[in-house]
């Protein structure tokens, strides 16, 4: 699948700027490459700072102590962790951060809960069930405080810039309770399908 | 105020560990060291996949599609001007912001276009990106249903931000 989407972009993005006649293609083909690039070395000091806070929370025992208290709502999201399984910690982290709009930091927890979660899946390379509904909770993303957008709005001289909060904390929440009961729904209907 | 959310978490963060009289030096190392070596392995990831976004969005493909869309959208009471938003939310956060960045400077911040976009930027994220940088980055080659049940997701999200802006202001 990944191997179609990946080919799949490309492909369109070649033809159609042939189509148009972009003479630019192979410099948006190096600009890409730079991009790349550029996110990747953000993203290391990201990772380190984060990772390393991350495991002074783990070692003095904190990250054990959030994921406890948020053990029994994400055990009822996430019915295939056992209980006390590490990813619930990078989970809940993961969650905390998207919440605070703060998405630089959620996601090396992300990246984190996603390993552990291929270890409960006997490092099989195909997609589990719990992390499915971790993407989903993901993209349909939980937002409290919209970080940039608020910022954004800012910066185009708005007089209000935090009044779209309370629209876009419905709009979130709803749209992830929807989206995870049709990740469940899927869920029954494949397993239907592919046993 | 979110200016100060990352330093009181860090803070928060430390207190506890000294409190719990751990070795905080070793462990904050322990936590660098596996991050330099997470980066690492996701480089050749992330550089596959934004190479191939970036294809995408540069040919301009989505903005002009949405062009085609209009006669439909108008008939639905879906403002047209945040399309190119909803198409490419998905796709890529980075071209995204740069299209609510458009859209805030061309309609103002606090027309409905505008709190509309700015609702559908804030309750939605990247799906394709983060299939491809969760799943690649851990070897997952069947995604089953992930990116159906995401790309219906964000359709949803984008619906609702629609709704309801359009019901609370």
């Amino acid at each position: 699948m990944i191997n179609y989407i990946w080919s799949l972009f490309i492909v369109i993005g070649i033809i159609y700027s042939i189509f148009k006649g972009d003479y630019n293609l192979t410099n948006n083909l190096l600009a890409g490459g730079n991009k790349a690039v550029d996110i990747i070395i953000n993203l290391i000091p990201l990772m380190c700072l984060w990772l390393g806070i991350m495991k002074i929370a783990e070692d003095s025992g904190l990250l054990k102590i959030i994921s406890q208290k948020l053990s029994k709502f994400i055990k009822y999201i996430f019915p295939e962790i056992p209980e006390g399984n590490e990813a619930i910690g990078y989970i809940s982290s993961n969650i905390v951060m998207n919440m605070l709009g703060l998405g630089n930091a959620a996601t090396p927890f992300g990246l984190k809960a996603m390993m552990e979660l291929k270890k409960l899946n006997q490092n099989r390379d195909i997609a589990s069930r719990s992390m499915i509904t971790f993407l989903v909770i993901n993209t349909s993303s939980v937002t409290i405080i919209p970080t940039t957008v608020i910022s954004l709005r800012v910066l185009n001289g708005s007089n209000n810039a935090s009044e779209i909060m309370t629209a876009t904390i419905i709009t979130s929440f709803l749209s992830t309770f929807i989206a995870l009961l049709l990740d469940r729904l899927f869920y029954y209907i494949w397993r239907k399908h592919h046993v | 105020m979110s200016n100060y959310l990352i330093p009181a978490i860090v803070a928060i963060i430390l207190i506890y560990a000294i409190s719990k009289k751990i070795d905080i030096f070793d462990s904050f190392l322990h936590g660098v060291k596996e991050g330099i070596k997470t980066s690492i392995n996701l480089f050749p990831t992330i550089f596959a996949m934004i190479l191939a976004i970036t294809l995408l969005t540069q040919s301009n493909i989505i903005n002009e599609l949405s062009s085609y869309l209009k006669p439909i959208f108008d008939k639905l009471n879906f403002p047209i001007e945040t399309l190119p938003l909803a198409i490419l939310r998905p796709i890529s956060g980075s071209s995204s912001l740069a299209i609510l960045n458009d859209i805030l400077g061309k309609y103002g911040p606090d027309s409905l276009i505008g709190r509309i976009a700015s609702v559908m930027q804030g309750s939605t994220d990247t799906t394709l990106y983060i299939i491809g940088l969760y799943f690649s980055s851990i070897g997952i080659k069947r995604i089953r249903y992930s990116l159906l049940v995401g790309l219906l997701a964000d359709l949803i999200s984008i619906i609702l931000s629609v709704l309801i802006v359009s019901s609370l202001f």
